[in-house]
C-alpha cells in the first residue's frame, strides 16, 4: 500500500482551444499510492481531465515532472508513451468509446491482442457480469451495459491504473451505481490503483481519498476513514 | 482474424456505397489506360503481322507502259529482296441495278498464281484459273455492299469496251485495306472496288502484252528507302513513270497509319488525364473519409496501439477499395479494349486479331491508383496520428469562424441563417472548399474533354463539306485531258455549273524536309471548291506563287513569303523555287494550290485538267448517270453527298465510339467524386444538422443548409471545369492531329452544357440520397454521444 504509483511535481498545462488560451494545470503536486481509489471532484475546466489525460500518457504536459513508479512520464516521447498504456494503463471514459463496429467481445479483444499479461476477453466480461452480452454490437446495449463493457476492456490486460473519466455521467443513478460497483469489484479483485473523475459528489465515499480540483491546482485533500461500498450509494 | 481487420471488413460493409464509389472512380481511370493501350497494341500488333504474311511492299511507283526485260534490272537495285511488276488500271464499272457509276481498280494476278508480294488473303471462293479471260476476285467490303458471291456477274468497261466479269471469288488485301476511289476522301464500298484479273486478259484489253504498268518493291531489312526510289525512278522515268514513293505516301497504309496513330494518340492523352484525376479524386475523397476516423484512432491510441499499426488499419482500409477499383477497372478495361479492337478490326477488315497481352500497362495503371490512395490516406492519417491521443480523441477545436462579409456591409442580416453557415462553412475550410470545387471542375473537365472529339468531327464536315467543297460531284479522267472537255462535261445532262481542276505531283521541300503532295490548279475564281484560309474566310488565289495547307507550312518551317523549292513529279521533270502567297486551312491531308493558268505556265503544257467540279441537277441524275458511263475517258465520279455519308459511317463512327466509351468512364468518375463529396460532408456535419433538428428546424430547413453547399461548390466548379475542359481538348486536338487530317479546335456550347448536365445530375442523385439520409438522423444517438 505504500509503494508510490504518481508523483507530480510543479505539473502544468497550458493550451490552446480554438482562439482562446487556457491554463490548464497550475503548479500542481501530488502522490498517490499503489492500490488507493481516488475520486477526483470539482467545477469544469478545474484541471481533472487534464491531469487524467496526462497521468494516462495521452497528452504531454507543458512543464514539470511526474513519475509512474521510477519512470517519467514528463520525459517520455510518443512511442514509449504508447508502450507504457498498453502495459499499464486501463483507461474509462465518460461516453464509452467502444467501437461501433465491434461486438462486446471484440472490443475486449481489441485491447488483449496487443497485451501481455492479459485474460480472456470472456473472463473479463463476466467480471462485469455481461457473459451472455458477448456477441451484441454497442447499438444493442444499454448505456450502463456498453460502459461494464467498456470497464472490462479497460481491466482486461490487468493494468496497474485504472484512469476513469466521469465513468457515469451519462448513466442514470442505478445504472451508474451498478457501473461503480463493477469498477470497483474488479480493482479491489485486481489491486489496481483507481483514479475516478466525477461531478457526482457522492461517489466520493467509495474512495480512500478525495482530491478536490479548483483553477488548475488540488485546492484540497479529504482522507476517508471507511469506504462505503458502492451498493449503499444512494443519488 | 485479428480485431482490427473483423473492424475493418464490417468498416467496409457500413461504407459499401462510399466505397463502391470510391473504386469505379479508379476502376474509371484503371479502364481507360488499359482500354486504350490495350486496343491499340493488339490493332498495331495486327496490322505488323498480317503485313509480315501477305508481304505487304515496301516501294510503290506507277509507269504509263513498261517493258518486262526492266524486272531484272530492277531487281538488281541494292537492297530489293523482291519485284511484283503488274498491271494496274481504273475502270468504270456497270453493276445491275446501281445507276450511278462505280469504279473498279484492275489488277493484275500472275498467271503462275500468287503475286509476290501484297498476296490476297481469300476469304471465299478459289483462285481465276490461268488463262482465264472473264474470271476475276474482288474485294470482300465492294462483294459486301452489293451481296456478291462467288458465281455472281457484273460488266466492266475495259479500255472503251464493255466485258461481263464473273466473281470466283472474295479476298482481302493488306494494300487496300483502306481502299479509297479516284475523287473520294473516304472509302466508298459501294462505287469502288478492287478487282484481280488473270494478267493475260487484262494485258491485252489494255494492250499490254509483254509490259507492265505498276510495280511493287519488298525492300531488304537495312536497306535505304530513298535510295531504291531514286533508282527506280531513274528506271521508269523513260518509260512515263511518275515518282515512286514508299509506305507513308501509300494511301491505305498512310490511312491506317493515321487511324492508329489517332487511337495511339488518345490512348497516350485521355488515360493519364484520366489516371490524373482519378488519383486526385481518390486522394482527396480518402484524406477526407480518414479525417473523419480522428475520434476513433485517438481511442486506439489511447488504448495503446502503436502509430504504425494504426496507420496500417487505414491503409488495408484505402487499399482494399484500390483494389477492387483495380480489379474492376482492369476486367472493365480488358473487356473493352477486346470490344474496341474488334471494332476497329471489323472497320479495317483484318483477317484475324492479334490480341496482345500488356501486363506492364495492369501495373502501371494499379500503382498509380494505389500510390494516388495511399497518398490521400496518408495526408489525413499523419496529421491525426501526430496529435495526442486526449486531443484526437475530443472532436476538433471549435473552427475559427469569420464573418463573411465585412461587418459594416451588415449583409449577413440580410441573409439567412441556413445561408450565412452555408457560406461560412465553405469559407472556414477554404482549402477544402477549393480542393472539393476543384474535383468537380475536373469532372466537367474530362467529360468536355471525351465530348470534344465529336464536336470537331462535326466543325470538320462543316468547313470541308459546306465551306470548302460545295461541289456535288467530281468527275475524275483515266488521264488529264484538254481543256475543252470541260465544254463536254457542261453539256452532260443535269450539269449546272463545272470548274475544272488540275493536279500536280511534286516534292516539296524546304531545307533538308519534303512531302511530296499534289498542286491543284484551279480557276482563281473558284467558286465550287474553294479555298479557305486559316479565319475560315473564302479567299481568292493569288495570281502567281502557292497557297499551301497551314499544316504543311508548319511541317516545312515556313511563313507567307517564304521560298519553298518544288521538284515536278510529271511531264518536263524540274526543280524550281515558288514563293508561299496563301495558308489554306483545310483538315484532310496536306497540299498546294495555285492558279490554273500559273500552274501550266509551271508545267510548260496547254491548259489540261485531270478532273472537273460540277454542281447536278438531283431531278436529271439518273440521265447523268447514263452518259457518264458511255464516256470511256472518266476513272470515276466522286459524289460529296455519299462522301459525307461514308465519313459519317466509317470515321465518324470508330472515333465517336471512342469518344462515346471516354464519355461513359468519365461520367462513372464525376458521378463517383459528386457522391462521395455529398455523403463526406453529410458525415462531417451529422452532428450539426441534428442539433439544429433538435433545436426546432425542419427536416426540409436542414437539409437546405447540407445540399446549398453540394449545390454552391458545384455551380462555382462549372465556370473552371469549362476553362481546364478547354485546355485537355486543346490538347487532344494538338495530339490527334496529323499530315491525312486535323482536327480543329471548336467546342460547342451544348457540349459544356452536357458536360454540366452530367455532373449536375450526379449532384442532384447524390442530394436525394444524403437527404434520405438527413430524415433519418438519429437525434438522439447524435447527441447523446461524445462532444
Amino acid at each position: 500500500m505504500n509503494q508510490r504509483v504518481f508523483t507530480a511535481h510543479g505539473l502544468t498545462k497550458t493550451y490552446v482551444s480554438g482562439e482562446v488560451e487556457v491554463r490548464a494545470l497550475r503548479g500542481l503536486e501530488l502522490e498517490i499510492s499503489a492500490g488507493e481509489v481516488v475520486v477526483m471532484l470539482g467545477p469544469s475546466g478545474s484541471g481533472k481531465s487534464t491531469l487524467l489525460n496526462i497521468m494516462g500518457g495521452l497528452d504531454h504536459a507543458t512543464s514539470g515532472r511526474l513519475f509512474f513508479k521510477e519512470l517519467e512520464l514528463t520525459g517520455l516521447d510518443d512511442r514509449r508513451l504508447t508502450t507504457y498504456r498498453r502495459e499499464h494503463v486501463g483507461f474509462v471514459f465518460q461516453f464509452y468509446n467502444l467501437v461501433p463496429s465491434l461486438t462486446a467481445y471484440e472490443n475486449v479483444a481489441l485491447v488483449t491482442e496487443i497485451s501481455n499479461d492479459r485474460m480472456r476477453p470472456e473472463e473479463a466480461l463476466s467480471l462485469v457480469g455481461l457473459e451472455n452480452r458477448m456477441t451484441h454490437f454497442p447499438a444493442q446495449l444499454s448505456g450502463g451495459e456498453q460502459q461494464r463493457i467498456a470497464i472490462a476492456r479497460a481491466i482486461a490486460k490487468r493494468p496497474e491504473v485504472l484512469l476513469c473519466d466521469e465513468p457515469t455521467g451519462a448513466l442514470d443513478s442505478k445504472t451508474g451505481i451498478r457501473v461503480i460497483e463493477a469498477l470497483l469489484g474488479v480493482s479491489s479483485q485486481l489491486g489496481t490503483t483507481t483514479l475516478i473523475i466525477t461531478h457526482n459528489a457522492t461517489i466520493q465515499d467509495v474512495a480512500d481519498r478525495v482530491f478536490f480540483f479548483a483553477d488548475g491546482q488540488i485546492s484540497k485533500i479529504h482522507k476517508n476513514e471507511t469506504r462505503r461500498a458502492a451498493a449503499e450509494l444512494r443519488w | 482474424m485479428r480485431v482490427l481487420d473483423l473492424k475493418l471488413l464490417r468498416d467496409l460493409r457500413r461504407l459499401w456505397a462510399q466505397a463502391l464509389a470510391i473504386a469505379l472512380v479508379i476502376a474509371g481511370g484503371v479502364a481507360t489506360l488499359v482500354l486504350a493501350v490495350g486496343s491499340f497494341r493488339s490493332l498495331d500488333e495486327t496490322r505488323v503481322a498480317y503485313y509480315e504474311r501477305n508481304g505487304f511492299a515496301d516501294v510503290f511507283a506507277v509507269v504509263r507502259r513498261a517493258p518486262k526485260t526492266l524486272v531484272d534490272r530492277i531487281a538488281e537495285i541494292p537492297g530489293v529482296a523482291a519485284v511484283e511488276a503488274r498491271i494496274a488500271k481504273l475502270a468504270l464499272l456497270d453493276i445491275p441495278d446501281m445507276r450511278e457509276p462505280a469504279t473498279g481498280m484492275f489488277i493484275s494476278l500472275p498467271e503462275s498464281g500468287e503475286p509476290a508480294l501484297n498476296r490476297l488473303y481469300l476469304r471465299s471462293g478459289r483462285m481465276p484459273e490461268p488463262g482465264g479471260v472473264r474470271e476475276v476476285i474482288v474485294s470482300e467490303s465492294f462483294a459486301q455492299v452489293h451481296g456478291f458471291a462467288p458465281g455472281a456477274r457484273f460488266s466492266a468497261i475495259l479500255n472503251g469496251r464493255k466485258r461481263e466479269l464473273v466473281i470466283v471469288g472474295i479476298a482481302l488485301s493488306p494494300e487496300f485495306i483502306y481502299a479509297i476511289g479516284p475523287g473520294d476522301r473516304m472509302p466508298d464500298d459501294r462505287r469502288f472496288g478492287i478487282i484481280w484479273m488473270p494478267e493475260r486478259a487484262l494485258a491485252s484489253a489494255y494492250n499490254l502484252d509483254g509490259a507492265f504498268s505498276s510495280v511493287n518493291l519488298k525492300l531488304m531489312r537495312d536497306a535505304s528507302e530513298a535510295e531504291a526510289i531514286k533508282r527506280l525512278d531513274e528506271i521508269l522515268d523513260p518509260y512515263g513513270g511518275s515518282a515512286a514513293y514508299g509506305r507513308k505516301d501509300q494511301t491505305s497504309h498512310a490511312f491506317l497509319e493515321h487511324g492508329l496513330d489517332m487511337l495511339r494518340n488518345m490512348s497516350s492523352t485521355l488515360p493519364p488525364i484520366f489516371l490524373l484525376v482519378t488519383a486526385f479524386l481518390v486522394n482527396l475523397t480518402l484524406s477526407r473519409l480518414v479525417a473523419l476516423e480522428r475520434e476513433q484512432i485517438g481511442l486506439f491510441k489511447a488504448l495503446g496501439y502503436r502509430n504504425a499499426t494504426i496507420t496500417w488499419h487505414y491503409l488495408k482500409f484505402v487499399l482494399v477499395i484500390t483494389a477492387l477499383g483495380i480489379a474492376i477497372g482492369s476486367a472493365a478495361g480488358t473487356w473493352l479494349g477486346v470490344y474496341v479492337t474488334e471494332l476497329f478490326g471489323d472497320y479495317y477488315r483484318f483477317p484475324f486479331l492479334v490480341f496482345v497481352d500488356s501486363p506492364d500497362v495492369y501495373v502501371l495503371a494499379a500503382l498509380l491508383s494505389a500510390a494516388a490512395a495511399i497518398v490521400g490516406a496518408f495526408r489525413s492519417l499523419r496529421e491525426i496520428v501526430a496529435l495526442p491521443p486526449a486531443v484526437a480523441m475530443q472532436p476538433p477545436a471549435p473552427p475559427r469562424f469569420r464573418h463573411f462579409l465585412p461587418e459594416w456591409l451588415a449583409l449577413d442580416r440580410l441573409l439567412s441563417q441556413p445561408t450565412m453557415m452555408m457560406l461560412r462553412n465553405i469559407s472556414r475550410h477554404p482549402l477544402r472548399a477549393t480542393l472539393t470545387t476543384l474535383g468537380i471542375a475536373l469532372a466537367t473537365a474530362i467529360l468536355i474533354v471525351s465530348v470534344f472529339t465529336g464536336d470537331a468531327v462535326e466543325q470538320l464536315v462543316d468547313v470541308t463539306y459546306f465551306m470548302a467543297d460545295r461541289q456535288d460531284a467530281n468527275i475524275g479522267f483515266v488521264e488529264k485531258r484538254p481543256q475543252d472537255i470541260v465544254l463536254q462535261v457542261a453539256r452532260l445532262p443535269g450539269v449546272l455549273a463545272t470548274e475544272p481542276n488540275r493536279e500536280v505531283p511534286v516534292r516539296i521541300r524546304r531545307g533538308n524536309i519534303e512531302r511530296r503532295i499534289m498542286i491543284s490548279g484551279r480557276p482563281r475564281d473558284a467558286d465550287l471548291s474553294r479555298i479557305i484560309d486559316t479565319d475560315l474566310r473564302p479567299v481568292t488565289l493569288p495570281e502567281s506563287g502557292l497557297a499551301i495547307s497551314n499544316w504543311l507550312a508548319q511541317i516545312l518551317g515556313v511563313r507567307v513569303g517564304d521560298t519553298v523549292e518544288l521538284d515536278l513529279l510529271e511531264g518536263q521533270r524540274r526543280t524550281l523555287s515558288l514563293p508561299i502567297t496563301a495558308l489554306v486551312e483545310d483538315y484532310f491531308g496536306i497540299g498546294g494550290m495555285m492558279d490554273a493558268q500559273a500552274l501550266s505556265r509551271l508545267m510548260r503544257e496547254a491548259p489540261v485538267i485531270n478532273s472537273v467540279n460540277v454542281t447536278i441537277d438531283a431531278s436529271k441524275l439518273d440521265d447523268l448517270y447514263d452518259a457518264i458511263k458511255r464516256i470511256p475517258t472518266v476513272a470515276g465520279v466522286g459524289l460529296q453527298r455519299v462522301s459525307l455519308t461514308n465519313f459519317r459511317a466509317t470515321l465518324a463512327v470508330t472515333i465517336t465510339t471512342m469518344a462515346s466509351v471516354y464519355t461513359g468512364l468519365a461520367a462513372i468518375i464525376a458521378f463517383g467524386v459528386v457522391y462521395n463529396s455529398a455523403r463526406i460532408s453529410l458525415s462531417e456535419r451529422a452532428r450539426e444538422l441534428a442539433s439544429l433538428r433538435v433545436l426546432g428546424f425542419t427536416r426540409g430547413e436542414t437539409m437546405r443548409i447540407l445540399l446549398l453547399e453540394l449545390a454552391l461548390i458545384t455551380l462555382i466548379a462549372q465556370p473552371p471545369g469549362w476553362a481546364i475542359g478547354y485546355g485537355l481538348a486543346w490538347i487532344m486536338k494538338t495530339r490527334l492531329s496529323g499530315e491525312l487530317m486535323r482536327v480543329p479546335m471548336v467546342l460547342e456550347n451544348l457540349t459544356y452544357v452536357l458536360a454540366s448536365a452530367i455532373v449536375l445530375a450526379a449532384a442532384l442523385f447524390s442530394a436525394a440520397v444524403v437527404a434520405r439520409r438527413v430524415t433519418r438522423l438519429d437525434l438522439v444517438a447524435v447527441l447523446k454521444t461524445r462532444e
